[in-house]
């Protein structure tokens, strides 16, 4: 199913592989300049609101691959993992440790990413196919 | 700066009160945007307005200018700004749902139907 | 020390699983932990003797001063050693008891977890960690009491047990802080041993009434007596455990406890002395008044209980002996005798003691447990409730104040509870044999063992007192005397006066016990004028809150969500800015700094909030909404907030898709309130607005805690790696409350899910 006009289809067609590239490029580079998990997750988000905007939430669904509400689940546990290390080190609770490459404050931001772009998808998805049922 | 901003607050909550008094409810969504607007201003206020220095450190590890913005309300504000997203279309699908299966937006018809 | 106490809530969590492997045999596994302990117990009873005991300490929140602390002295020894020594059999009575049922599992959950917080408040040493515990006892017992919750009667009775001990236990809560506010200490051992002398303090006498309030509830002392009894809908062996040696003496325990330093005041005496032998003869008087066996086992209990607050009250040597030894004498036939009539209900199917009789033959082993039991409950010679009668007795005469008065409530009592023991331990076992529900033969071993043991023990210690006098008795009665004291138990004293008043009050409860059924039927005269006790005024006081709460609701808890609003803002409005205006000289710092595209910025913002409210159409509001979102994110940006300034820009894209996708399917706006109505809201919604602008300005002259952030600002680098100070707070400073945050996220977005998609199924549905 496609709606919208020629210039809206191809413009979500390029900008989604972009913003998604973008939302990374943000997550990474947030623990040093603006940026981060939240705004990060909000970008991508924005960019597969446009898409299924114009393509439909079943395309969109297929273009994500995975369920945006296994994305809530996968972030969050990917939050508290990341607090589990700072115990095994027996440094309190939530320590953040740094290891070469990888870092709990990381870990616990890609979830921050992954929760609120699954929230945000969940409802904006699931409102659509909601209406398409409806009406 | 500030006298005006605390003005601009005042302004919002002063809408956002009035619109959550109505009776219909759909204006109650519009109420419940401006509020945590409102609200998200004023906490990122209360540290104080700094022009031009946002709390980020120089890579190219110089020091900080003397005044740099309190990075704390920001931090605050942030996930405040994303919660509020959260819980307004929390509210606005449940808006929905009440008009839907009670079909009025008239917040005391509503109870009456409800009894 | 710790893991006595922590043992029993730890093998509760097993309970259930380990049932399903068991069976009812479970009874055998869980009875090792209450074993256990004893005899730990049992080995430190040389070290009390001596005079030591044993201290635990495990910092909990240094900061407050609080620690988790043990104690173990004399006292807590005998009240650990009755309650995991009755506890043990109980809970091999119990599986016997429980056999067949398939909540055995929850059973033994809560009763081991009732044992340990029981354990914990006789160790506790931190006047916390003693009101955890309480609180704890309270809770399980509640738990235990109303066991058969399908059974609404039970329900309330557990209801009304924990409602009276709650309400003890605020009291208690608030004796114990007074406490700590003029010792400056947390430990009970400090307290005691303690320099402070609170007998001239100030707070004395509202310590004491707090902490009595506690005490006296728990314990059912008049007028709180009426929940015990009620109590008695739980499962035999949850009342043989909570009305002998535990959940009751817990306020026992704790008067005794507080004893050395709060003793010997006429306040002291005369509260304790005339409460206690209220309580007493009210117990005593009840007893006779009911005919299940339960119900007049419980009343006796009553009049125990009032016994060892009135000799707490007396506070002399020989009071203090004959405290000791009556709560000893008293758990051990008490168990027995509650374990006695779980076996009679278990084996005939009914607790009414006239449909019982002549059960001698059929339970030949029981009826001897409940016959010796009984004996020592009537305080008959060679039994050890005999040497503390004799004790009570003695200590009576030798009081000082209210002698008279005492001494015949206590002969009075005494009369009454010899013939309550031979209702008990006569009536059904001898006369003709009746016919009973279920045709009446021997209880199951483990059902035999405990009566059997706790009776041979009243007997054995009849002969031989000092068994127990020297290593336990003495010790504890040292701890509530906080001195020294000399201690001789015998059977025989010689005859004497307290001899001659035992031999009346045999005497006398026989003829009762021989007339019993005409004294009931004068009891029952009195019908209309107990029903007026302390009871009914709970029942009263209940039914007035359910009215309160009902007339509050209807009248603030309308359901108008508008009136809720308006109520909560005038309030607001109201007391703020009285205190606003009354406490702060309105010095405004109104030097304008501005920028003239600041200004402009601002006004953008500022009407477009106005506009939003004005606007009859939903296209126009949602608009004027979204210029006001992103004049705030042009705000954010111009002071030095480019991550807020990035999230505020895509929020408000993302808010005006969900708007589109929600609020257009709903109605349109509608014009409703009328114009009075809305001259008051302006007004309402105009004073919140200045008052918030008025908060603002105020805030900025205002500093009362020095700011936070710097040392975020400070660490940022060095401790988290991070430049930028914003999300080094999100993501390391304060990640757990990000860690929330997104927890809140994901339950909204849960939420949207679920009320959506439930829907679209229930229409596929139909």
């Amino acid at each position: 199913m496609k709606t919208g006009t020629l210039i809206l289809s191809v413009a979500a067609r390029m900008l989604v592989p972009l913003q998604v590239l973008f939302s990374i490029f943000l997550l990474l580079r947030g623990h040093n300049e603006p940026g981060g998990g939240f705004i990060a997750g909000l970008v991508v988000a924005g960019a597969f609101a446009l898409h299924q905007f114009v393509y439909g939430p079943a395309a969109t669904r297929r273009l994500l691959r995975v369920d945006p509400r296994d994305c809530i689940g996968f972030g969050l546990v990917l939050g508290v993992v990341s607090a589990l290390p700072a115990w095994l080190a027996g440094e309190a609770f939530m320590t953040a440790q740094w290891w070469p490459v990888l870092n709990t404050p990381l870990i616990f931001d890609v979830g921050v990413y992954l929760v609120v772009l699954g929230s945000v998808l969940t409802a904006v998805i699931t409102l659509t196919e909601v209406d398409k049922d409806d009406y | 700066m500030e006298p005006l901003i605390a003005i601009v607050i005042g302004a919002i909550y002063a809408s956002a009160i009035y619109m959550m008094l109505r009776r219909s409810i759909v204006k109650l969504v519009i109420g419940l945007i401006l509020i945590s607007n409102a609200a998200n201003l004023l906490i990122f206020t209360t540290a104080g307005l700094t022009r031009g220095s946002p709390p980020l450190i120089p890579m190219d590890g110089s020091a900080l200018p003397e005044v740099v913005a309190d990075p704390l309300p920001q931090a605050l504000v942030l996930t405040a700004i994303v919660i509020a997203f959260g819980v307004l279309s929390f509210s606005v699908v449940l808006i929905r749902r009440a008009t839907e299966i009670m079909q009025v937006d008239d917040m005391d018809q509503m109870k009456e139907n409800a009894k | 020390m710790l893991i006595a106490v922590l043992a029993g809530f730890v093998l509760a969590m097993f309970a259930p699983v380990l049932t399903r492997w068991l069976g009812h045999r479970v009874g055998w596994v869980m009875a090792l932990y209450p074993a256990a302990v004893m005899i730990w117990l049992a080995g430190q009873v040389p070290q009390v003797m001596q005079g030591g005991g044993l201290y635990f300490e495990q910092a909990w929140a240094p900061s407050l001063g609080l620690s988790l602390s043990f104690w173990l002295d004399g006292l807590s020894l005998m009240f650990g050693l009755l309650i995991s020594g009755i506890g043990t059999l109980i809970l091999l009575y119990a599986s016997g008891y429980m056999k067949g049922d398939p909540r055995v599992g929850r059973f033994y959950a809560i009763m081991l977890c009732f044992m340990s917080s029981m354990l914990g408040v006789v160790m506790a040493d931190g006047l916390m960690s003693l009101f955890v515990f309480w609180e704890l006892t309270s809770i399980t017992s509640y738990l235990l009491i109303g066991f058969d919750h399908e059974d609404e009667k039970a329900r309330k009775s557990a209801l009304q047990g924990l409602l009276v001990t709650f309400s003890g236990g605020l009291a208690l809560m608030s004796g114990l802080i007074m406490l700590n506010l003029v010792t400056g200490s947390w430990s009970l051992r400090e307290i005691i041993g303690g320099e402070v002398s609170l007998r001239d303090n100030a707070l004395y006498l509202p310590i004491l009434l707090c902490l009595l309030g506690g005490a006296f509830t728990k314990s059912a002392q008049f007028p709180f007596h009426f929940w015990l009894p009620n109590a008695m809908a739980a499962p035999t062996p949850v009342s043989a455990f909570l009305h002998s040696a535990t959940m009751v003496k817990a306020g026992i325990y704790l008067m005794a406890r507080i004893s050395p330093e709060f003793s010997g005041t006429s306040a002291w005496t005369l509260i304790l002395c005339v409460f206690g032998a209220v309580t007493m003869l009210t117990g005593a008087f009840l007893a006779l008044r009911f005919s299940g066996i339960k119900k007049v086992l419980a009343y006796s209990t009553i009049m125990a209980l009032g016994t060892l607050t009135m000799l707490l009250g007396i506070g002399s040597e020989a009071a203090l002996i004959a405290f000791v030894a009556f709560l000893f004498a008293h758990s051990l036939y008490k168990g027995a005798l509650f374990m006695v009539a779980g076996s009679l209900d278990h084996e005939t199917g009914t607790k009414d003691i006239d449909a019982m009789g002549g059960l001698f033959r059929k339970m030949p082993v029981t009826a001897l447990s409940a016959l010796v039991a009984a004996l020592s409950l009537g305080g008959i010679i060679p039994l050890f409730g005999f040497v503390a009668k004799e004790l009570l007795f003695e200590a009576v005469l030798a009081t000082s104040q209210l002698t008279t008065f005492l001494l015949a409530m206590t002969l009075v009592s005494s009369i009454l509870v010899v013939a309550a023991a031979g209702i008990v331990a006569l009536r059904p076992f001898f006369g003709a044999l009746k016919e009973t529900p279920k045709t009446p033969h021997e209880a199951p071993v483990t059902m035999l063992a405990g009566p059997f043991i706790l009776a041979g023990l009243s007997l054995i210690l009849g002969f031989l007192p000092p068994l127990v006098g020297q290593p336990i008795l003495a010790p504890a009665a040292r701890a509530v005397m906080g001195g020294e004291l000399t201690m001789s138990l015998y059977l025989w004293h010689g005859i004497n006066t307290a001899l001659i008043m035992s031999m009346v009050s045999l005497l006398l409860g026989l003829v009762i016990c021989w007339q019993w059924r005409r004294v009931r039927g004068l009891i029952a005269r009195l019908n209309p004028l107990l029903d007026r006790g302390p009871e009914s005024g709970y029942w009263r006081l209940m039914d007035g809150l359910v009215r309160f709460s009902e007339w509050q609701t209807r009248v603030l808890q309308n359901g108008h969500m508008r009136n809720y609003l308006l109520m909560t803002l005038t309030v607001f409005v109201g007391l703020t800015g009285y205190a606003l205006l009354v406490r702060h000289s309105l010095s405004l710092n109104l030097a304008l700094d501005m920028r003239i595209h600041e200004i402009v910025v601002a006004a953008v913002t500022a009407a477009s909030a106005v506009a939003a409210c004005l606007m009859r159409s939903r296209l126009a509001a949602v608009a004027a909404s979204g210029v006001m979102g992103f004049g705030i994110a042009l705000l954010f940006l111009l002071f030095s907030a480019p991550d807020l300034a990035i999230t505020q820009l895509l929020i408000e894209t993302l808010t005006v898709i969900l708007l589109i996708l929600v609020l257009f399917r709903m109605p349109r706006f509608a014009d409703l309130s009328t114009a009075g109505e809305r001259i008051r809201d302006a007004i309402v919604a105009l004073l919140t607005g200045a008052l918030m602008s008025l908060l603002v300005l105020t805030m900025y002259d205002v500093n009362l805690f020095p700011s936070i952030s710097e040392y975020m600002v400070d660490n940022s680098v060095d401790l988290a790696h991070g430049h930028n100070i914003v999300n080094v707070i999100l993501v390391d400073f304060r990640a757990l409350d990000t860690l929330g945050e997104i927890f809140v996220l994901a339950l909204a977005a849960t939420g949207v899910f679920a009320m959506l998609k439930l829907q679209t199924r229930e229409k596929k549905a139909r």
